[in-house]
């Protein structure tokens, strides 16, 4: 699924302070009935969010008008759980280009690098940073930068370098796909298959 | 060079390897279902291309199908949708489908090694976190996410970093009432939900030698609960003689050839891993989650630890427990439940019916319970007729459902009500997956059993019948 070009994103970001937030938190299973891929950004955090009768919840991030902003930061462990990659889709649809934490869960760094959002690993101590500084100011702006690899935060002009992989950048930074690389070697995956021995 | 079992299939599968990038690697079986495919396949016609080896991919509806009244129409519109989707998706690209009320029909997870999908030495995928589940073979089995579905389907490839390596070893002879769904338990509570984060592992030592092949695939199952993108255990006479002759496996030649690749599956002495951990055998006692996430699990006999024993993140753990309604310090032993769950990729084949039945056999369900016994597939349900579980199962006072994920994911009616509890042999205790507001307990078959007979939580080990 092609997704815009990444650059430079330069955001107010949206905290989210807990650790191990799983996918199931995320997007609950009983909102991955769609047969197509519209709408996830509603449902995003869902019960975080709303309470059964679908009111807000006014406790909740999302539901304060003070945070706002393209960058979601999260606590350690991020991500964890199922594979669905729906949850990436629900961040991506609610908004969000980037999401920081101090830890990624696999698959959930995987299919957000699929679908055009960045995880950005930081530090735990910068992590601390980021959240303080949000809380010092809820208007505080990050600027991440994905040719440099580097976040930074515009107020304190404190920065801190991340990893990616060099293919995955150049697919973000294109807006490129894996599937467009793959259906070019199409005659070497052909050739490899006849002498598999399964 | 010495190699890891995890090398010698990984290189075997390797395609191409992108510079400064990651591998493209082989898939040699793609399992799908209804939930995280449709997009997928919608991105193939929008490309205006075809499965490029449909005899390599097998569809299978298990996580939104309904657990009773499978003969008539499915009553939730959406979920209709996406079988629907499914069935037509199939059909078009010429792939094996197994829907509702086919007698091959059950879990993903659960299908693919009864028919011999799931084979040693190979790669396989699905769009399902718990595909670890096939590695209990010897094969690389991992989840992948939607646009990864659409890669497979499109090219029987995708890209991959080489994962670290990882072996935890287990000797030592395990106690009465300790199976293996408690081995995994205790293995995560001590690496946590992210202690394997970045790494395939393997396990090995007399504990995983010693198992049923049921045994392996529940705890290759629960990998990804500590983070790990999947499990395997070298193949043995065990392995070989539990897919000899499934519809699906190399048959004549084709084994023999088959055979000679599988018979060099297992780590070679002096090849290392990135990470090890040893643990041993006799120091797990059946074990209970009493949080939200499958690394807080216990010993049955513990106390639920206090968060200054918890490394880091006390708000959050302390937000856990106020989810579950429990404190630091207390036993677990007694607690109130509501719901007893037995099902699921992780412990939902006929092993773990045996063990459940064994245990409630000549006892009758409690009467503040609701049992839900969902047998992983139809030939589950066939094997717990034929062998007489179901009669002994009645007269205790239980029913049973047909095959599908139900409350493991709650994606159909089998919900568990706000607030309410289950003690549940699925594999993931997260808030709400059991249904919004629910709260699970994780555990093994006989410790649901003996939730379901009591009426909260029991040591299993005080029911066995000796
Ligand atoms: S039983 Fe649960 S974990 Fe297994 S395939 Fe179904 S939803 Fe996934």
């Amino acid at each position: 699924m092609a997704y815009d070009k990444f650059d430079t994103l330069n955001s107010t970001a949206v905290p989210l302070p807990i650790e191990n937030v799983d996918t199931d938190q995320i997007i609950p299973a009983r909102f991955l009935k769609a047969t197509e891929r519209v709408g996830f950004g509603d449902n995003l955090f869902r019960d975080w969010r709303y309470n059964s009768d679908d009111s807000p919840k006014e406790d909740f991030v999302l539901n304060n008008a003070t945070y706002s902003g393209k960058i979601l930061v999260g606590g350690k462990n991020f991500g964890s759980g199922s594979s669905r990659e729906h949850a990436a889709w629900a961040i991506y649809d609610y908004g969000f280009r980037c999401v920081v934490s101090s830890f990624f869960a696999d698959i959930f760094r995987n299919n957000c690098l699929n679908i055009g959002v960045l995880p950005v690993q930081v530090s735990p101590e910068f992590l601390q940073q980021i959240f303080a500084a949000i809380e010092a100011d809820p208007n505080s702006t990050f600027t991440v930068d994905l040719a440099q690899q580097k976040i930074s935060i515009d107020s304190t002009s404190a920065s801190e370098a991340f990893d990616i992989n060099p293919y995955k950048k150049d697919n973000m930074t294109n807006g490129f796909d894996d599937i467009d690389y793959l259906l070019n070697i199409k005659k070497e995956i052909k050739n490899f298959a006849q002498d598999t021995p399964l | 060079m010495k190699k890891t079992l995890f090398d010698k299939v990984w290189d075997k599968h390797v395609v191409q390897q992108i510079d400064q990038g990651p591998d493209v690697l082989f898939i040699d079986r793609h399992m799908v279902h209804e939930v995280t495919s449709p997009v997928a396949f919608l991105g193939l016609k929008n490309r205006n291309i075809k499965v490029i080896y449909p005899e390599r991919t097998f569809a299978t509806a298990d996580h939104n199908t309904p657990t009773i009244n499978q003969h008539l129409p499915v009553q939730d519109p959406l979920s209709a949708k996406q079988l629907d989707a499914l069935e037509k998706n199939a059909t078009e690209h010429g792939i094996s489908y197994w829907g509702l009320g086919h007698e091959k029909n059950g879990i993903v997870h659960v299908v693919g090694p009864e028919y011999g999908i799931t084979v040693p030495g190979a790669t396989i995928v699905c769009g399902d976190s718990h595909t670890s589940t096939h590695g209990a073979f010897g094969a690389i089995a991992f989840g992948i996410g939607t646009s990864e579905v659409e890669m497979v389907l499109s090219t029987q490839c995708i890209l991959q970093p080489k994962p670290k390596k990882m072996r935890i070893t287990i000797n030592g002879e395990l106690d009465k009432g300790v199976t293996p769904k408690d081995v995994a338990l205790f293995i995560i509570s001590q690496l946590t939900t992210s202690g394997a984060t970045g790494h395939f592992v393997e396990y090995a030592g007399d504990v995983f030698k010693n198992m049923s092949m049921e045994g392996r695939m529940t705890v290759c199952n629960l990998s990804i609960e500590m983070g790990a993108r999947g499990g395997m255990i070298a193949p043995d006479e065990k392995t070989f003689h539990y897919i000899k002759d499934r519809e699906f496996t190399p048959k004549g030649a084709a084994w023999d050839k088959a055979m000679d690749y599988w018979q060099e599956l297992y780590t070679d002495e002096d090849a290392t891993f990135d990470k090890e951990f040893f643990f041993d055998g006799a120091e797990i006692e059946p074990m209970i989650t009493f949080g939200t996430n499958p690394g807080m699990g216990m010993g049955i006999s513990k106390s639920i630890p206090t968060a200054d024993a918890i490394e880091g993140g006390a708000a959050t753990y302390k937000k856990s427990l106020d989810y579950m309604g429990y404190n630091e310090g207390e036993s677990m032993i007694g607690k109130d439940i509501d719901f007893v769950f037995i099902g699921s990729c992780t412990n939902g084949r006929i092993e773990d019916f045996r063990a459940f039945t064994e245990i409630v056999k000549g006892r009758k369900k409690a009467d503040n319970v609701t049992a839900w016994l969902v047998p992983g597939s139809h030939k589950v349900e066939k094997a717990i007729k034929d062998e007489g579980l179901l009669d002994i199962l009645q007269a205790s006072g239980f029913e049973l459902r047909e095959p599908g994920c139900s409350a493991c994911l709650a994606m159909n009616d089998d919900k568990v009500p706000q607030g309410k509890y289950a003690v549940s042999t699925s594999n993931r205790n997260f808030e709400g997956r059991q249904g919004p507001g629910s709260r699970t307990l994780l555990a093994s078959p006989i410790m649901a059993a003996a939730a379901a007979v009591t009426g909260k939580v029991t040591d299993p080990r005080t029911l066995i019948n000796s």
